[in-house]
């Protein structure tokens, strides 16, 4: 068993697909939170295995897309200080500014550090004493507890040149704005690797006040196909609820030792989301006792954010235009010249498009 | 960034285990995740393991993939 291969069997993936074709008798609109599956939809061309009357939208779910203009400001701002190094994850060093991209700072002299999980942005600070490390922490509850946990390993070891300047968010109540919004949807692909954490419990409230149907699912092509025919099914029988197709690595209750990392280091706090404004306590702020690794310590100027540059992101991130939609789209605004967050990611709607679509 | 994959886990030191995905080795925090042994696949998430994948689990999902497949094809 190696996880992958045996989840792409062709067999099957048109077995799902013409089971799905016979099931579909109406319309459907299912959105796919995660960033991940959206990628993956598009990789493994599951929207032409699907009949036209069954449509996937994308949501909020691609971190990178979401993270707002200011927390970039505040990352060029802190890494042209003297004494600094900014770390970050790849996917940000694109990501534009309201003034510059962290790319750009550090042609102009910044440190910025690229690196692959917050251990190393921690390695950074031990070695380097006499420099203030700030790892930019973004994602959802997937990466939020390896932040928890690197920030009680500096707290326990008495660091204090390593800070955080904090990003993180949590998917559910993105998710009910996105409803309250009133996007029309039928149904939920569940965020797979954010249940892994928050358990399948997390998603409870949608079927139970929204009346809408969910499932949390893997990232293979059977997985994908597998909770479409699952929401069709729910959709046909009138019964929403969350079911759980990816067993295999999320169960209802989630990964409790994660969680409990998670609740030491952080409380609930309201955040600003790229094209979704602020969502009241969807993301996360240190506690009291971890505060001191927070760096809004360190006082930032922030220009004005203004990017009326025609980028509608926050629409696509919403589920009401799709990336062809924007007038930018594979002319003014593409992977190499990317005008907005939702081009840079490899997870970003506009990129996954750009990648799979443009030659049509 | 917000990929996870799964990993073989190739050596274990205290709380940190080198894992394998697909052969390229990566670090991986194990502060999250219970009794891993080498040869185990874990989800790899910036960095850490995020969970243990349960093979019993895996082995129903591909057995009910099988059983529609059966059926569709009498
Ligand atoms: S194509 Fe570019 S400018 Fe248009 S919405 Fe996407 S990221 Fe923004």
């Amino acid at each position: 068993m190696k996880y992958v291969d045996e989840f792409r069997n062709r067999r099957h993936i048109a077995v799902l697909a013409e089971l799905i074709a016979k099931e579909a008798t109406r319309d459907y609109t299912f959105m796919e939170v995660c960033g991940g599956h959206t990628a993956a939809i598009h990789r493994f061309g599951i929207p032409s295995l699907l009949p036209p009357h069954v449509r996937l939208i994308s949501g909020p779910g691609c971190p990178v897309c979401v993270t707002s203009a200011r927390h970039i400001d505040a990352l060029t701002a802190l890494a042209s200080g003297e004494d600094m190094t900014v770390a970050l994850f790849g996917d940000l060093m694109r990501v534009p500014g309201t003034l510059m991209t962290p790319a750009e700072a550090r042609a102009e002299g910044a440190d910025v550090r690229l690196v692959l999980s917050a251990h190393e942005a921690l390695e950074l600070a031990r070695l380097n004493p006499e420099r203030k490390v700030v790892f930019s922490a973004i994602g959802f509850e997937t990466t939020a507890p390896g932040t928890a946990v690197t920030v009680m390993q500096a707290y326990s070891e008495g660091i204090d040149n390593f800070f955080v300047l904090n990003a993180h968010k949590v998917m559910p109540p993105a998710m009910e704005v996105i409803l309250r919004e009133g996007t029309q949807i039928d149904g939920f692909i569940c965020p797979g690797h954010v249940a892994v954490i928050t358990g399948s419990a997390a998603f409870e409230f949608i079927p139970r006040k929204y009346g809408l149907a969910c499932v949390v699912t893997g990232f293979e092509p059977t997985d994908i196909l597998s909770a479409v025919m699952m929401l069709i099914r729910q959709v046909n029988r009138s019964r929403p609820s969350v079911e759980i197709q990816y067993r295999r690595a999320v169960s209802v209750a989630g990964n409790i030792k994660a969680q409990g990392y998670m609740n030491e280091v952080f409380e609930p706090a309201d955040v600003e989301w790229r094209g979704l404004g602020v969502i009241p306590l969807s993301g996360l702020r240190l506690r009291d006792t971890y505060r001191h690794f927070d760096a809004a310590v360190f006082p930032v100027y922030l220009p004005e954010s203004a990017r009326p540059n025609g980028c509608i992101c926050g629409d696509i991130l919403r589920g009401v235009s799709r990336p062809p939609d924007c007038e930018l789209f594979a002319s003014l605004c593409t992977p190499d010249h990317p005008e907005g967050a939702c081009m840079v990611s490899d997870e970003g709607s506009c990129n996954t498009w750009y990648k799979y679509h443009s030659h049509e | 960034m917000c990929l996870s994959l799964p990993a073989r886990v190739i050596a274990i030191e205290g709380d940190m285990a080198e894992v394998s995905v697909g052969g390229a080795v990566f670090k991986a925090g194990l502060q999250m995740v219970d009794d891993v042994t080498v040869g185990d696949y874990v989800l790899l998430h910036a960095g850490f393991a995020i969970e243990k994948l349960k093979e019993e689990d895996a082995l129903e999902t591909l057995r009910l993939l099988q059983e529609m497949d059966d059926a569709i094809s009498k």
